[in-house]
């Protein structure tokens, strides 16, 4: 049958055939960059389009419709006038900093690829303690926009990034604690151990309520983490005209928008790969007729279906709710999340334990 | 109790939330709601009302003939000083001299559509046309002579 | 910077400048100043300590220009103070003429001028809705307002020949008669505001997170209200009755049933509240009228050339915003000697500094939004 892991098989044993070891190893990792660098490109045009779509039909509007059929070609015409215009760098910025920021904030979204998985054995590395890794690899974001926000030497600029800093801090908690909930009931850090345990059922199935407290603690708190509205509280651009990107033009200004839709990929897609079973296709229980219909649709296609409801959800609420405060937001964090998230990890834990779950 | 508000708290917060975002559905999957005209298409179908105004025009009837008599009423009545009155003498069959528009130039960079010209106007010789694409590409195209070249007034107008 | 080290000392006494205050510019190009105002604001962090208004950005000096127009031709100038309530101040111009002139005008143009305020006044609450979410973060309210809006738009484009500045209010009446369509047209759009409106409360009203943002923030007490000179919603949401239709009734006002709308909470949602609230009343003032149009004349029958005795004239009217007053000092010629209109947005704004100090920049933007500022109206 066809499928992602049959094709690089398929290349893996070409290379080994016909190279050493060593050479087949480094052209692999050119192969998967150049994936990665293209898959990259390809959700940046996406993403972008769909947001588009997915805010003009909530706003009774069109959406674009000009460019190409439908407006398929809208992303990249926008694509190409980024790259045609000129990228400033304003005359009192750190310029080292200034010109570094959004490579780094690309360079981390990129690392997050490495432990997802695409589709059935179609994994870059399969790290041991794979979740732990993007929990620590995510973090690293805020640096990107606090040199951002700092060298840009702009008042605006400089609040965004501390907005945008103690938001990430404080709300990667309890998306950590939430992923902890999923850690705890698989008992294992690895990706793909955690989606070989939903083969009889996803987890936000077989889970009961804590999974359920779980899921949408981690859909907020990863909608802030990424700055995504209501929480985009580091672009705020009613109050902060742009916030930490308000001095970047051209192509520097498009890695960080780039970036922020790559990350809502990455945890969208973490969300699927811990509570809706990543690429493992709907099983209930014993039932195998329904199971093994369920296994003809290629898991790629499960993965990506989703992974974008997921970011469909997030658009939606993007497109709904307005701004919170920066105060309010350290409180529904401090007060709300936290306490709910902590709580929720010691029922889940107890359901583990006692076996409670299916 | 505190636990028991605490909870009300969240739960009426999760649902009043949960009424916008259906909302945002209802839009998001009914999309006969949309109401998005998209205009340069829909220029044969756009149907502006009589009474729109877009610019100042002088009706002609089909033997060149206007209703101007020169009176300058709609000059005076301009707050902007948008049209001007250039009358002649024209020397009529019996030898009599009588007044009549030579030009009625109309700056259409000036104008703001009040309708005040129309209004004055005691031989209703000048009307509001339902034009709206004035976008030029040099500023002397905006100035119009708003008389045909070669029209004469018409009978009976006084 | 603007001046910064005195703002600093004044704002924060005994800091002397130094250890994280600092100003910063919004506006005058801003998305949250809805035009060219530039506040100068002293900050300590988050927190605003002082917040400084510069206006002038788009003055065009209309009062100076309407002493070389006539009474017949400054009407359509006010126009382009307040544009979101463009038939309101035609409507104060064209009141102080005729209280100059003795012109009575027809009972038939009077119902009509009232219809035409009532609608206006429903269009700008109706964009300020959908501003103000915007402010806060909710865009799509924004054009959910401009559906409704776009109707009352239409409505106007088919009976005055223009969708905002439609210069329909001449002294002694209207200038021209409604169009037919005219009541079916506003029935239509009654019957799609009614079907719409508990959308309002769906998405933005009934919102948590907006309720947040609203309730407890920009408090303005009645008595600082009163002595700002505050008028309008922003007076109402503190409690202070200040509407002219009610208070010094023009037109036909004193015949209408409908409420003064007046809120005790002095916040933010306050003020929201009543402009929410306003809209439904002046549904009602159109529900009442839209029927009974009475038959006549449109226009009084005015000389062609106005002459104003000599002596001063004051009207004022109830604009979306507030009380706006035309104040004419005639020599007894055909163009007035001086002209000064009494806005409402220039005292509204200048309660900012006022209720801002102590909040959020984020709320800042909030308390912009409820106090419904039209930079044009503020500057003239």
């Amino acid at each position: 049958m066809w499928s992602l892991s049959h094709i690089a098989n398929e290349i893996h044993t070409w290379l080994s055939n016909t190279f050493n070891p060593t050479w087949t190893l480094v052209i692999e990792m050119v192969l998967a960059g150049v994936a990665v660098i293209g898959l990259f490109a390809a959700l940046g045009l996406v993403l972008v389009l769909m947001e588009r779509r997915v805010a003009a039909w909530i706003q009774i509007r069109l959406g674009p419709n000009r460019v190409g059929p439908l407006g398929l070609l809208q992303s990249l015409a926008d694509t190409l006038k980024l790259i045609v215009k000129e990228g400033l760098t304003p005359d009192g910025a750190d310029k080292v900093m200034f010109n570094v920021a959004p490579f780094i904030a690309m360079i981390v979204a990129m690392l997050l690829m490495a432990p997802i998985a695409f589709a059935k054995d179609f994994q870059l590395w399969d790290l041991n303690i794979g979740v732990l890794f993007v929990t620590a690899v995510s973090s690293i974001m805020v640096i990107s926009i606090l040199m951002a926000g700092w060298s840009s030497n702009n008042k605006y600029s400089l609040m965004g990034a501390m907005r945008s800093g103690a938001q990430i801090v404080s709300y990667e908690l309890s998306a950590g604690l939430s992923i902890m909930t999923i850690v705890v009931l698989t008992g294992s850090l690895q990706v793909s151990d955690i989606i070989h345990s939903q083969g009889n059922g996803w987890w936000i199935f077989k889970g009961h309520l804590p999974v359920w407290i779980a899921f949408i603690t981690f859909m907020i708190a990863v909608t802030a983490e990424t700055n995504r509205a209501p929480f985009d509280l580091a672009e705020a651009e009613s109050e902060l005209t742009a916030g930490f990107h308000t001095e970047y033009s051209g192509m520097k200004f498009a890695l960080f928008f780039l970036a922020e839709y790559i990350n809502v990929f990455i945890v969208c897609a973490i969300g699927a790969t811990l509570f809706l079973g990543g690429w493992m296709p709907l099983h209930f229980g014993s039932n195998n007729a329904f199971n093994d219909a369920m296994d003809y649709i290629p898991s790629s296609i499960w993965f990506f279906g989703k992974t974008f409801c997921l970011i469909f959800l997030i658009m939606w609420f993007r497109w709904t709710f307005p701004r919170l405060r920066i105060d309010q937001l350290l409180n529904l964090e401090w007060k709300y999340l936290l306490p709910i998230s902590m709580i929720n990890l010691l029922l889940t834990t107890a359901m583990a334990i006692l076996g409670w779950h299916f | 109790m505190f636990l028991t508000d605490y909870i009300k708290d969240v739960t009426g917060a999760v649902k009043s939330l949960a009424t916008g975002m259906k909302r945002t559905l209802y839009y998001f999957t009914h999309h006969k709601e949309i109401i998005t005209q998209e205009y340069p298409d829909n220029r044969d179908t756009l149907v502006l009302p009589e009474r729109f105004k877009g610019e100042v025009v002088m009706p002609h009837d089909e033997k060149n003939e206007h209703r101007c008599t020169g009176c300058t009423a709609c000059e005076l009545a301009c707050p902007n000083g948008t049209i001007k009155v250039i009358t002649k003498f024209d020397i009529s069959p019996e030898g009599k001299k009588k007044k009549a528009i030579d030009k009625l130039v109309y700056h259409l960079e000036l104008c703001t559509m009040c309708n005040l010209c129309v209004e004055a106007c005691p031989s209703d010789a000048i009307k509001m046309a339902q034009t709206f694409e004035h976008s030029v590409y040099d500023r002397k195209q905006l100035t119009k002579i708003l008389n045909h070249p070669g029209s004469k007034i018409m009978e009976g107008v006084e | 910077m603007y001046r910064e080290t005195e703002i600093i000392k004044e704002a924060t006494p005994g800091s002397n400048g130094e250890a994280g205050v600092f100003t910063i510019n919004v506006g005058p190009q801003h998305p949250a100043t809805h035009g060219v105002l530039h506040l100068v604001i002293t900050l300590s962090g988050e927190t605003i300590l002082k917040v400084e208004p510069h206006l002038g950005y788009i003055h065009r000096s209309i009062e100076k220009m309407c002493e070389s127009l006539t009474y017949r031709q400054f009407i359509y100038v006010t126009s382009r103070m307040d544009y979101l309530s463009a038939h309101i101040n035609n409507h104060a111009c064209a009141l102080c003429v005729e209280k100059g002139m003795q012109i009575e005008v027809p009972p038939r143009a009077q119902v009509i001028r009232v219809l035409m305020d009532e609608l206006t006044r429903i269009a700008s609450h109706e964009l300020w809705w959908g501003a103000m979410a915007m402010d806060l973060g909710a865009f799509t309210p924004f054009f959910h307002a401009f559906r409704e809006r776009e109707s009352i738009n239409d409505i106007m484009e088919e009976t005055c020949g223009a969708r905002l500045t439609m210069n329909y209010m001449v002294p002694g009446g209207v200038m021209q008669d409604i169009h037919p369509n005219f009541q079916n047209r506003v029935k239509e759009f009654l019957r799609l505001y009614k079907r719409k409106i508990h959308e309002y409360d769906e998405l933005v009203t009934g919102n948590i997170i907006f309720q947040n943002r609203m309730k407890g923030i920009g408090l303005l007490t009645p008595e600082d209200a009163v002595s700002y000179g505050c008028s309008g919603p922003t007076a109402r949401g503190s409690g202070v009755s200040s509407d002219i239709r009610k208070v010094l009734p023009y037109e036909i006002y004193d015949k209408l049933e409908f409420d003064e709308v007046l809120e005790t909470g002095c916040d933010s949602f306050a003020r929201y509240v009543v402009r929410i609230r306003e809209m439904q009343q002046s549904i009602r003032i159109i529900e009442q009228l839209i029927d009974t149009i009475p038959e006549g004349d449109f226009q009084a029958k005015t000389k062609a050339v106005l002459k104003l005795p000599k002596g001063e004239f004051y009207t004022r009217v109830e604009t979306a915003r507030g009380e706006l007053g035309v104040y004419i000092v005639s020599e007894g010629g055909t163009t007035p000697y001086r002209i000064k209109f009494r806005s409402p947005g220039f005292s509204n704004l200048s309660v900012l500094d006022h209720i801002a100090r102590g909040s959020k920049i984020g709320d800042l933007v909030a308390m912009m939004g409820t106090l419904d500022l039209v930079i044009p109206d503020i500057d003239r």
